[in-house]
């Protein structure tokens, strides 16, 4: 098999899987074994035999159809789409084995639906990462909202209703209102929508319209959920955990600021943003979404809600990394990717197991639930120390890099932010594993210890448990590994 | 005469048979008094009419403009059929849609037309199929008037067929309204004759050249754009069309809204193009300026009021109302790339309009109402009519790889094209408003469970679900391959604006 057929295969693969789970839809067990043997070879082939190619330096490119004239159906690895492609699709694997898990656990309808929605996603993030351009980028984008849809309404109820018009609306309404605008400027400036070393506006976009053109391409990006239009992944939250676990910490919100990323990097390109501050106002209005979704985190008692705002911070790490308009500050963006995906989809996965082991939400009640459930509130707490970027975790990296970047920028108030910004989330996570382990269980009107939380481990299933401890070990797994993606990357600043 | 002769004349032939045809089978549906028997032949000469203008446009293609002289009468005297890139394209896609719509049509008319009377219906609609293709092809100006009245008549008729007493009353406000748009097209073609002493289209342009703008030609193209104008729809002048499209019987609104309208837009490009000519209809008599804010204004109006409507099919004909301001749009850019995204939009709107047309058929004749409240639960009861549904929703949406997303590229790349930029931001706002209707039948349709009391409902029959999916399955096909409905629509919009091929 060659490269190129492998690029192709990687984004078809997950509707093969598709394929499998509606024809074994009646039997559970083989169900869920295709959605985990599709994962698998997914992994495989993105690992296997793209990621050594592009390590070497190669760049495979397949072309699919020409859509429109200068239109390409198209893609091409390059090291940022690689390292988005081995996040999404490893941690698939992971989330495959905790929704069984969970969905079981929970007793949620409609897992056939679930586990097809769930391919389609991924075939969509994959299709992200690989596009070679931005049109072909768009149309998986799309693919992403839409397949995502029926997940995040799964329960089907009023609620999920309205939190599914809000998540359609504000993703649909910014990619056509803004992205599809950006889309078409940048083809009629520049005569193609290639990702190319370097980008292609320099000398056919200047002055204000620089800047009008990037506002485009960042709001309209409602995935990478900069404020004001990161209303949809607090909405999205009613969706059942796996989904929040690993499309809205991972996939789709990854494929937004993937998106401003490699935007930022392969269509304006570094150099144009650096010499002509184009940039610069989407670093205040990054700073301004990791500080503001901070604060509202701090508020938040339900668990999800909390984790929701947080991401909404740490995604706007990333785009302050690449509007930073510095290497290292391109490296720490394309970096927080990986890290903060493995840090976040634990807290989620946490998050799930104390929903179907012990049946909290709110943090408020979930005094002295560590001792019941150990190794969930210690993945946590592996989990948040990464996420707040504390050594020897995998975060503490891509936090280094990005500070080091705003240095490089000579910006020392986007290094303050930063450090506030951490100092935030340890106010904000902490206070869950304390809760846990240090506070005394609630007790009943009786003098007696809750019902609930005698003495004794009481876990959440297995599967709901073990993918959580295997993604903290991640986190600090990734601290010791992180030189492979610092490689990996540099092949974005060094072509 | 050996049978490949025979075959060689006949295929000379082809135009005038195209309009022959249907006229005969008309009359022969009406002499055979037996449903299904009518119904066979109109299905025999409408996919027949599609075969032949396949011949015809691959001929055009081929070897350039075809030009058929009636009775071997030359043109200027005799009347001429004319067949170029523009028309072909256009008699394809109203041949494909009548022959499609036709096929999908006979257990919708058993629920909705007496059957004692399907062969008239037959004849019906192959007097207006005679009167559309007629329209399309011919090359004489005064031909355009009568093949209109042919189509007109008999679409009135059509539509009174309804069930609903209001389908006589909408008929009648389309009898008037159509009427009087008839009668100011053929003001307009007296006055262009008067100016000229011509009726052939091709002449006319040569003579009206030499004369240049007076207020007779002024006032000529004033007539012949509120006559298209109202039998387009072009806002203000749609009000005919929501309860015509309501209240006609189903099959009928999905074959008129996918191919009166496109012909009438035909006729309108026509006339702009080849007779007064883009620099005098856009440089000396600003048609731009008049068209451009009622396209906006029925991009916005039709979007937004079809939001609010309890009942789907009229929700539909109010979007139909805003994708006609697409086309005008298009043609009122001015440009090239506009124009194309106009004639594409003719193409691409007639294919997904027919699909959600064709979906309310199958809603109807399964659940017996069109209403939102009607589609509660459909998606788990009639999960293939509704997944169709979505596509082609998502396609009038303008989602990448539909075709709705190649109309709005060449239509908001002809905006900025022009500097015209708050239009280009218009255009993709607008189509955000048909995210909100669409999205509004997919929340009940999935969401809403039906009333206990509600009886059984099961799939539509294959006879629907098979039209319905080609057309849905279109809608992504000309999507991806583009190359037909693109490369047709940029070299006619070339010819007109007569840039080198």
């Amino acid at each position: 098999m060659t490269v190129e057929t492998a690029v192709g295969l990687a984004v078809v693969w997950p509707l093969a899987g598709i394929g499998l789970i509606a024809l074994f839809r009646r039997w559970p067990n083989v169900r869920e074994t295709a959605t985990l043997v599709t994962a698998g070879l997914l992994f495989a082939i993105v690992a296997k035999v793209i990621l050594p190619a592009v390590m070497v330096g190669s760049r495979p490119r397949l072309d699919i159809i020409e859509v429109l004239p200068g239109l390409q159906l198209a893609f091409e690895v390059e090291p940022l789409g690689m390292l988005f492609a081995l996040v999404a699709s490893g941690l698939w694997i992971i989330t495959t084995l905790y929704s069984i898990g969970y969905m079981r656990g929970h007793h949620e309808e409609n897992q056939t639906r679930f586990y097809i929605c769930f391919a389609l996603a991924i075939s969509g993030a994959v299709g992200v990462a690989f596009a070679a351009n931005v049109f072909t980028l768009f149309v998986f984008y799309e693919a992403i909202t839409l397949s995502t849809y029926p997940l995040v309404t799964h329960h089907g109820t009023e609620a999920a209703k309205r939190a599914g018009r809000v998540y359609l609306g504000i993703l649909m309404g910014t990619s056509v209102g803004f992205l599809l605008f950006a889309l078409v400027w940048t083809y009629l400036a520049a005569g193609t929508t290639e990702f190319r070393p370097g980008g292609i506006l320099a000398g056919q976009v200047d002055g204000w319209q620089l800047c009008v053109l990037l506002g485009l391409y960042a709001f309209g990006t409602g995935k990478a959920a900069l404020m004001p239009f990161h209303r949809w992944l607090p909405a999205a939250m009613v969706a059942p955990t796996p989904v929040s676990a690993l499309l809205h910490a991972v996939a789709v919100v990854k494929a937004g600021v993937f998106t401003v990323l490699k935007v930022l990097v392969y269509v304006f390109g570094i150099d144009l943003l650096a010499s002509t501050d184009a940039s610069r106002w989407l670093t205040w209005v990054a700073a301004f979404t990791i500080i503001a979704a901070s604060i509202v985190a701090l508020t938040k008692d339900n668990l999800k809600a909390r984790l929701a705002y947080s991401t909404i911070g740490q995604l706007s790490y990333i785009v302050l990394g690449g509007a930073l308009a510095t290497s290292a500050g391109v490296l720490g963006g394309g970096m927080h990717i990986a890290m903060h995906a493995v840090g976040k989809i634990t807290l989620f996965f946490c998050a799930g197991a104390i929903l179907v082991g012990a049946h909290k939400t709110e943090i408020s009640e979930m005094d002295g639930l560590g001792r019941r459930m150990p190794f969930t509130f210690g993945a946590f707490l592996l989990g948040s120390l990464s996420v707040i970027g504390l050594p020897p975790m995998g975060g503490s990296w891509s936090k280094w890099y990005l500070m080091l970047g705003a240095a490089e920028a000579e910006q020392m108030f986007m290094v303050m932010v930063l450090m506030a910004s951490s100092l935030l989330s340890i106010a904000y996570l902490m206070p869950v594993v304390a809760r846990g382990f240090f506070r005394p269980p609630p007790e009943d009107g009786h003098g007696n210890p809750d019902s609930g939380s005698v003495s004794g481990i009481r876990e959440a299933p297995l599967l709901c448990v073990l993918p959580p401890v295997l993604t903290g070990i991640g986190c600090v797994v990734l601290f010791f590994y992180a030189d492979d993606i610092y490689r990996l990357l540099m092949g974005i600043v060094t072509p | 005469m050996t049978g490949s002769d025979l075959l060689a004349r006949v295929s000379d032939d082809l135009p005038a048979l195209q309009i022959a045809v249907p006229l005969l089978s008309a009359a022969i549906c009406l002499l055979v008094r037996r449903a299904r028997a009518a119904w066979a032949i109109a299905m025999v000469v409408a996919w027949g009419s599609f075969a032949s203008a396949c011949v015809l446009l691959s001929r055009v293609l081929h070897s350039g403009t075809i030009s058929y002289a009636e009775g071997g009468w030359r043109a200027p005297w005799g009347i001429e059929l004319r067949i170029d890139l523009l028309n072909a394209l256009v008699l394809l896609v109203v041949t494909f849609i009548c022959a499609i719509v036709l096929t999908a049509s006979p257990r919708s008319l058993d629920q909705e037309i007496w059957r004692e009377h399907h062969h008239k219906f037959c004849a019906l609609y192959l007097l207006c199929m005679t009167g559309l293709a007629g329209m399309t092809i011919t090359g004489d100006a005064f031909n355009i008037f009568v093949f209109l009245e042919i189509s007109s008549l008999s679409s009135y008729a059509l539509i009174a067929q309804g069930t609903t007493r209001r389908a006589l009353t909408s008929s009648l406000q389309y009898l008037v309204m159509g009427t009087i748009g008839g009668t100011f097209i053929l003001l307009g073609i007296g006055m262009i004759y008067m100016v000229t002493g011509t009726l052939n289209i091709a002449d006319m342009a040569v003579q009206l050249a030499a004369v240049g703008p007076n207020r007779t030609v002024l006032v000529a193209l004033a007539c012949i754009g509120i006559g298209t104008g109202i039998k387009l729809a072009v806002f203000p002048l749609h009000i005919w069309l929501p309860n015509a499209y309501t209240y006609a019987p189903a099959i009928v609104t999905a074959f008129l809204a996918a191919t009166a309208t496109k012909v009438a837009y035909y006729v309108l490009v026509r006339f702009v193009f080849s007779i007064f000519g883009a620099s005098l209809a856009f440089g000396e008599l600003r048609l731009d300026a008049v068209l451009m804010p009622l396209a906006i204004a029925a991009m916005f109006v039709g979007s937004f009021v079809a939001i609010f409507q309890d009942d789907t099919k009229r929700m539909l004909a109010y979007s139909s109302v805003a994708q006609i301001g697409y086309m005008v749009l298009g043609l009122s850019l001015a440009s090239v790339t506009g124009l194309t995204g106009g004639l594409v939009h003719l193409f691409n709107h007639a294919i997904m309009k027919s699909g959600l047309f064709l979906v309310m058929a199958a809603v109807l004749l399964q659940v017996g109402s069109t209403r939102l409240e009607a589609f509660a639960g459909l998606g788990r009861r009639m999960p293939i009519t509704m997944a169709a549904f979505v596509v082609a929703g998502l396609s009038l949406i303008g989602v990448p790889l539909t075709v709705g997303f190649v109309s709005k590229w060449y239509l908001v790349m002809g905006a900025l094209e022009g500097g015209l930029w708050p239009v280009a931001v218009l255009i993709l706002l607008s189509s955000l408003l048909a995210l909100i209707y669409i999205w509004r039948v997919v929340e009940v349709a999935y969401f809403r469970q039906p009333p206990e009391d509600a009886p059984e409902v099961c799939e539509a029959p294959a006879s629907l679900l098979v039209p319905i999916w080609v057309l849905a399955g279109a809608t992504v096909f000309f999507g991806i391959f583009t190359s037909l409905s693109v490369g047709l629509a940029s070299a006619a919009a070339r010819m007109l604006f007569g840039v080198e091929l």
